[in-house]
């Protein structure tokens, strides 16, 4: 029985490889992806993340073109790496947040770059504020999901992150490095 | 100057340039913690950690200071149990002396802040980000403050009662305009 079993997943694996390749990957998976950044603090890079987030993500590996990602981050679930930083950032000087408790980004184009690489481009939306922002990203397979993941820098004060006492970047740096991981799990799974 | 009952000049400027530092380090510790959330409390932190690493290391140079350079010996009536105490008490203020910056670097590095001395040089980081850890560091580097704090109560207690009973020249050794002509 367990040769035939065995022969059974083979047959399986087999069947799935073709299927694979033209699958397009439709379902954001929030456990697998993650959204975090590094930013400066006097001078320290200091790691940070936020926790909840949703959207979604379309993309074709044989369709580039026609990739559409909206993702959605809930700016309360903010992890600064301080607790007295996690309350400070939402209030009027930094996010905001009552007013706009959400950050969005909408794609607008996804430009392959040869390999797994691609160019996503997009409008981001923050604190009332709408910017075209554009990232490098690799795209990879593992198991059913397709993960984008890229790293690109957002300047806070591009959308008013940080303003008043906190506008000078000798404290807080004006550049943030966004890491983003965004898992995709194929149509209908 | 009897160099046999003196302290060495380079001991008694580092003696009291690693005192000044570290009572200015403490007290800003104390009274950053109690600071609400805003870029100077960021900035206090980053110069009492720049301030933490300096001691670190001016108290590195004064310990092979004093390993390599004999101190002067102590006032012959002292009863033996003085001697011992302090003796022991000056060994205690090294070792704390290095264990309190230790601590406090350790902390910040396990709180997920790692050390850049004056924004420049990086210190490794030595451990990963663990709230529990840090926060039993953060408890290790207060108690060791105040452990060190009562010592230094004790030791500058103990060169006023030299000076001010005994009238010997225990303090006059290390503060040298003290010295009768």
């Amino acid at each position: 029985m367990k040769s035939l079993q065995a022969l059974a997943m083979f047959a399986a694996v087999l069947l799935a490889v073709p299927a694979a390749q033209a699958v397009e990957f439709s379902q954001l998976q929030p456990a697998r992806s993650a959204v975090s950044f590094v930013y400066k603090q006097m001078g320290v890079p200091v790691d940070g993340s936020f926790k909840r987030f949703k959207g979604e993500l379309r993309f074709d590996p044989a369709k580039p073109e026609a990739a559409r990602a909206v993702i959605e981050i809930e700016l309360a679930s903010i992890d600064t790496g301080f607790a007295e930083g996690d309350d400070e950032v939402q209030g009027r000087l930094w996010f905001d947040s009552k007013n706009h408790p959400i950050a969005r980004f909408v794609s607008s184009s996804v430009k392959p770059l040869g390999g797994n690489r691609y160019e996503v481009a997009g409008k981001m939306s923050i604190k009332g504020r709408t910017l075209n922002v554009k990232t490098p990203a690799t795209f990879s397979q593992s198991g059913n999901a397709g993960v984008f993941e890229g790293t690109f820098v957002l300047k806070r004060a591009d959308y008013g992150i940080g303003e008043g006492m906190w506008a000078d970047f000798g404290t807080v740096a004006n550049e943030i490095q966004i890491k983003f991981r965004m898992a995709a799990s194929a149509a209908g799974k | 100057m009897d160099t046999a009952n003196s302290y060495t000049r380079t001991a008694i400027g580092l003696h009291w340039l690693v005192a000044v530092a570290i009572v200015g380090t403490f007290g800003l510790g104390l009274y950053m913690h109690e600071l609400p959330f805003s870029p100077d409390k960021l900035k206090l932190y980053a110069w009492h950690k720049w301030a933490g690493v300096s001691i670190f290391l001016l108290v590195l140079l004064r310990l092979v200071w004093r390993l390599t350079h004999r101190p002067p010996a102590p006032p012959a009536p002292m009863p033996a149990w003085q001697r011992r105490a302090a003796e022991g008490a000056h060994w205690l203020l090294y070792l704390l002396m290095l264990a309190v910056p230790l601590s406090g670097w350790l902390m910040s590095s396990a709180k997920g802040v790692p050390t850049v001395w004056f924004g420049v040089l990086p210190l490794p980081d030595l451990l990963a980000k663990d709230k529990a850890l840090g926060e039993l560091l953060e408890t290790v580097h207060k108690t060791f403050n105040f452990t060190m704090a009562g010592l230094v109560l004790v030791h500058a207690g103990a060169a006023l009662k030299h000076h001010l009973i005994n009238r010997d020249d225990v303090l006059a050794r290390m503060l040298p305009m003290l010295k009768k002509p």
